[in-house]
């Protein structure tokens, strides 16, 4: 196994700074409406520069790192850009980029109430899911989860209603509890160990764990990180939040806030325990029994909803849990898909949720009872979802088929063919409740649709890049970010390790 | 040079003689007609004990032994002497850092709450920081008593000076206080008969040949009776919510968050360097007995402070469940135990006092703080201070960077050195608790009424006023330090601290 | 056992002032037989302490040019007398600070009763 080379460089540490710097821009300019939103688009756009100038030196094994502050006996705050971390940063960052314009169209389309919060609390969040990516040990990566927890609690409860304030306390309870055995995780195994610094393949040496540790320890991590996972039955305020605007769920609760939940995942699959402790201890079996459920309740839940909001939110459930299933296969393949979903289930979802939004802003309608007939006034923003429900089934050539595939070889390589009969069961029930939804809007008719065009500009022209992305990346998955060539670069060192 | 000479050698006993001093002396510069030299003078004579204490930790750390001074030459254990280690510079240096905040925040309040009362209450003020300043450096027990009895008499006075309800709150705090200095000077007179000294130092060596005399158990018990009831740990916490309800702002502001500081700072002296942790641990299940008591006092303040309907007085139980973290951090007897509940002195004092100063401000400024009237106009009238008490709600609730994150890591990593499950879920659900109360007060803050566009909500809006920048700008302060000391705690831990765990025997 | 009893007869007394202080603070109602019964703990305490120094046979620890100073144990303990000292003084203080809280609290309250007084504190609105 290749050491990766460490070098010293401050770009991690700006590209977790440059949105927060950002915040008291947006909050002296609150009045000048053009001016405010400029601070948050010349953030995201430099943030995803800086991440991609990590690019190169991710794939040659270079690791850029530097260590902040020491906050704890031989423990730093360091932030490390290794590859699976700059994976991570480049899909957070340049989905930042979409959403903020997409955000623009949409609050400006409805006319919110403290617009200036919510773009100061999305900058922050951008900088701790940023520095969630780029930890390089257990307290760094808790420190950055509290502080994304906390930022995005303005923007769940914004509408302020009282549906959103008791949505809010849940998404609270839930995620804030996680954090707490969390943090029981780490300084447990911080006694174990002595030290909580991200190794691939496992950072225990052997003999540390036994069976009576292992066990519960994992749990306990599995508590942590598993709410933000969304894997069952820890998932039940995803749902929930969906009170929160669209763009808000969007981002947040397709990419950022629960993909950093799946990123915990794999962080503690691999880079804590490893693959060969959590064979050893029959915790891969464990996992992938919570994802293997999780992917068919959730897909089953799905096809019940008729809040189109609540219908996607369910689905990302499922598909997180695809990650997850991936990472507990513990195979170099499986691997590869789990990660290369992070990134594919990111394009494709924001795609719906961006079309879920546009179709409130512009027909005010949620449910999907009423969505007959708008594919003829909307052809562009339901053709985009037409893309993304393809993706999500896994058919070719969108690329959800590039990551189901992968997964489904692990599966083979594995040995054991029951994962790969669970996503072909999801693959179907995905088609089951998504693609009637495509169906209505465009070959049903419509009530209530005279005069009403497509949705504002700002707003239709990022989910159609987006959903293009979603094709190309299909055909061509190691364009533009190299991907599949990360993401298998990362499986080898997980695996090679050992 | 010579002055630096003079300094480091009469480091200990500097300041308690300062504010001694002038708590006789400010009635005299500032009476009668030049009551407005009153607050100047106190503010001056707190920014000096300020630098003398930040001085007193870098001379600690260079001499790298505690310093010694003999009051009157006199050659202990006959003589009297004060002794400053690094727990007694650190603890003096969170003491007068607080103080100095809170005396620049008092100016324009005291005179608002309590009118041609200055002069009597900054000479207290000077009083009481005599004594909790010499209670930190005293090395003589019978003297630790004397600067005791100092100090409560004077926060008795400050506490009624508010009167109204003040004045009976103050008089069950002087009644269980009285008990519990008599319970410390009862335990200091049983030790005396089977050891013969009462020097600190002394004690600690002639301990070994009197640990199965049971008069020494006897003494323990006493002498952590007498300091819990001090620093109120459950059950010996009843005085505390009354007395910090209703005593002046500023009094809550200043007594809060060194008054049962000083109390847990006694019981870690007696503990662990008097008695030593072999005795409390091992032959006396003593630290076990404390730390169950801290870990009900966290449930216990938590869950009561939730069913609050004032600030005030739900910081007061709020005070009441942070001692408890610094009890148990005590009762584990490790040294990550013991390190978190140091750090948890500085953090609690520093997010006490900011949390306060909102309440003095809110009090200042809109005349009440009952948790059911506020509104979202006080996010638009005062976004400083909502701002301030954000970070510090923060902090207590235990979110990194704040500072309250870090003593709450070195307790859960204390407990499971110990394999106490117990007390690590007794930890973590309160960071939950904690989360429920304040949470409930920034929700009434920062979110709009369900039925907005309410007439009285419309009339106050036409008024934004904050406080002063004077009342301002420590509350900021206070907050902004709770980040720094939040991220920089392991320098401090490093830097002082970790010297504290050798000499208490670890 | 008679002997042990009768020996220690100064510190069984000290007991009985003490359980009689803690009774006047506990049990009863009046703010000033509360404040009589804590003079009472606080003097207790004292008195522990100067039972303690006596030693058999021993005098008055003034200098007696006729025994000397070479041998301790002629004299009695002056510590605990001097500590008692400085002890009484702090009891006259707190007894003061607490009479001239009870002046106030009757002056605003006109009693002197805990259980009137918490009935009439509960009725001051003024208050906070």
């Amino acid at each position: 196994m290749t050491i990766p080379e460490t070098y010293t460089s401050l770009i991690p540490l700006w590209a977790v700074l440059v949105s927060l710097a950002a915040v008291p821009l947006i909050l002296i300019s609150s009045k000048y409406r053009n001016l405010r939103e400029t601070w948050t688009i010349a953030a995201s756009i430099i943030k995803f520069g800086l991440v991609l100038s990590l690019l190169p030196g991710a794939l040659a094994n270079k690791t850029a790192e530097i260590k902040i502050l020491e906050v704890f006996q031989g423990v730093d705050l360091t932030l490390r850009a290794d590859p699976f971390g700059v994976f991570f940063a480049l899909i957070a960052s340049g989905l930042w980029i979409f959403t903020s314009f997409y955000s623009i169209g949409y609050v400006r389309g409805l006319n919110e109430h403290k617009q200036t919060r919510y773009f100061a609390s999305f900058a922050v969040c951008l900088s701790a899911t940023i520095g969630i990516a780029f930890s390089a040990n257990l307290l760094t990566f808790i420190i950055f989860y509290e502080i994304l927890t906390i930022a995005t609690y303005p923007l769940v409860i914004h509408k302020e209603t009282r549906e959103a304030i008791i949505g809010g306390r849940k998404y609270l309870v839930y995620t804030l509890t996680a954090g707490l055995f969390l943090i029981a995780a780490a300084a447990w195994t911080y006694q174990i160990a002595g030290t909580l610094d991200f190794k691939a393949g496992g950072l225990f040496s052997d003999g540390m764990l036994t069976a009576k540790n292992a066990l519960p320890l994992f749990l306990l991590f599995v508590m942590g990180v598993g709410v933000k996972a969304g894997i069952m039955p820890l998932h039940s305020w995803l749902p929930t939040a969906m009170v929160a605007p669209t763009p808000v769920s969007a981002l947040l609760h397709a990419v950022a806030v629960v993909k950093a939940g799946v990123f915990g995942v794999i962080r503690v699959v691999g880079f804590v325990f490893g693959p060969y402790l959590m064979r050893e201890f029959g915790l891969n079996n464990i996992l992938m029994t919570l994802a293997g459920i999780t992917i068919l309740v959730a897909s089953l839940i799905a096809m019940r909803q008729d809040n189109l909001k609540r219908r996607l939110a369910f689905s990302t459930v499922g598909h997180l849990s695809y990650v997850v299933l991936g990472a507990a296969m513990l195979t170099p393949s499986s691997f590869t898909g789990g990660m290369m979903h992070i990134a594919f289930h990111a394009t494709m979802k924001i795609t719906l949720f961006f079309v879920a939004g546009a179709i409130y802003v512009n027909l005010h309608r949620e449910k999907v009872s009423e969505l007959d007939g708008i594919g003829k006034v909307m052809p562009w923003t339901m053709g985009a979802f037409t893309v993304g429900a393809i993706g999500l089934a896994g058919i070719p050539p969108i690329n959800g088929f590039v990551s189901k595939w992968y997964l489904g070889m692990g599966s083979v390589e594995l040995g054991n063919l029951i994962p790969l009969a669970i996503l072909v069961i999801s693959g179907i029930l995905n088609i089951a409740y998504l693609i009637p939804i495509s169906y209505v809007a465009f070959f049903k008719k419509g009530e209530k649709l005279e005069g009403k065009g497509e949705a504002p500009l700002f707003m239709v022209v990022p989910l159609v890049i987006t959903a293009i992305l979603s094709v190309i990346l299909g055909i061509f998955p190691d364009l533009f970010f190299k991907f599949y060539k990360l993401a298998a670069n990362i499986a080898v060192s997980i695996i090679g390790a050992n | 040079m010579m002055l630096i000479n003079f300094l480091t050698k009469n480091s200990p006993v500097l300041i308690p003689i300062l504010y001694l001093s002038m708590g006789l002396l400010i009635p005299v510069i500032a009476g009668g007609r030049r009551h407005r030299l009153a607050w100047p003078t106190i503010a001056l004579v707190i920014l000096i004990g300020l630098s003398i204490s930040i001085f007193n930790i870098f001379a600690v750390i260079d001499a790298g032994k505690p310093i010694h001074y003999y009051m009157g030459e006199w050659v202990p254990p006959i003589g009297i002497e004060y002794v400053l280690d690094h727990l007694s510079a650190f603890v003096m240096f969170v003491l007068n850092v607080v103080a100095f905040l809170v005396i620049i925040h008092a100016k324009d309040i005291v005179r608002h709450e309590m009118p041609g009362k200055e002069v009597p209450y900054y000479g207290l003020i000077s009083l009481m920081l005599a004594g909790f300043n010499g209670i930190v450096v005293t090395g003589d027990m019978f003297n630790l008593y004397v600067f005791l009895e100092i100090c409560s008499l004077a926060v008795y006075g400050l506490i009624a000076a508010g009167e109204k309800k003040s004045l009976v709150a103050s008089f069950r705090y002087l009644v269980m206080g009285t008990l519990g200095a008599c319970f410390y000077l009862l335990g200091v007179g049983f030790l005396y008969l089977t050891a013969g000294s009462l020097n600190m130092a002394d004690m600690k060596a002639i301990m070994p040949y009197i640990y199965n005399h049971p008069t020494t158990i006897i003494a323990l018990a006493f002498m952590a009776l007498g300091m819990a009831l001090k620093m109120a740990l459950f059950p010996l916490h009843g005085w505390l919510p009354d007395s910090y309800t209703h005593a002046p702002s500023t009094s809550s502001a200043i007594i809060a968050p060194t008054g049962t500081k000083v109390g847990s700072y006694v019981l870690i002296r007696i503990l662990f360097f008097i008695f030593g942790i072999k005795f409390i641990s091992e032959m006396l299940p003593v630290a076990h007995i404390i730390a169950w008591m801290g870990a009900i006092a966290i449930i216990y303040g938590s869950v009561v402070a939730i069913a609050q309907k004032e600030l005030k007085r739900m910081l007061a139980y709020s005070s009441v469940a942070q001692v408890g973290y610094i009890g148990l951090g005590i009762g584990l007897a490790n040294p990550l135990g013991l390190i978190g509940a140091v750090l948890h002195i500085l953090n609690h004092a520093f997010m006490k006092a900011c949390l306060f100063l909102v309440a003095g401000n809110l009090r200042f400024k809109i005349g009440h703080s009952m948790i059911s009237k506020f509104n979202h106009s006080i996010r638009k009238r005062m976004p400083w201070t909502m701002a301030a008490f954000t970070i510090a709600a923060l902090s207590m609730v235990g979110l990194p960077p704040m500072a309250g994150f870090f003593s709450k890591w070195y307790l859960v990593m204390g407990t499971i050195k110990n394999s106490n499950w117990i007390f690590l879920a007794v930890v973590l659900i309160s960071s939950l608790l904690n989360a429920v109360y304040f949470f409930r007060v920034l929700e009434k803050v920062y979110m709009k009424p369900l039925n907005s566009g309410s007439p009285e909500e419309s009339d106050e809006n036409t008024k934004p006023t904050e406080v002063g920048l004077q009342m301002l700008v420590p509350t900021l302060v206070l907050a902004v330090g709770l980040i720094v000391i939040g991220l920089l705690n392991a320098l401090i831990v490093k830097g002082i601290l970790a010297y504290i765990v050798p000499l208490a025997g670890m | 056992m008679l002997n042990y009893t009768l020996g220690h007869y100064g510190y069984w007394f000290t007991l009985v002032l003490m359980m009689l202080g803690l009774y006047g603070m506990l049990l009863k109602n009046n703010l000033v037989k509360k404040l009589i019964g804590m003079t009472i703990f606080q003097v207790s305490i004292i008195l522990f302490y100067v039972c303690s120094a006596v030693k058999w046979g021993g005098k008055v620890p003034v200098l007696d040019p006729v025994i000397g100073a070479a041998d301790p144990s002629k004299y009695i303990n002056p510590i605990q007398h001097t500590l008692m000292l400085t002890a009484i003084v702090v009891g006259v203080a707190t007894t003061g600070v607490a009479f001239a809280l009870v002046i106030s609290i009757y002056k605003r309250y006109k009693t002197l009763d805990e259980v009137v007084l918490l009935e009439r504190m509960k009725n001051d609105n003024d208050a906070d």
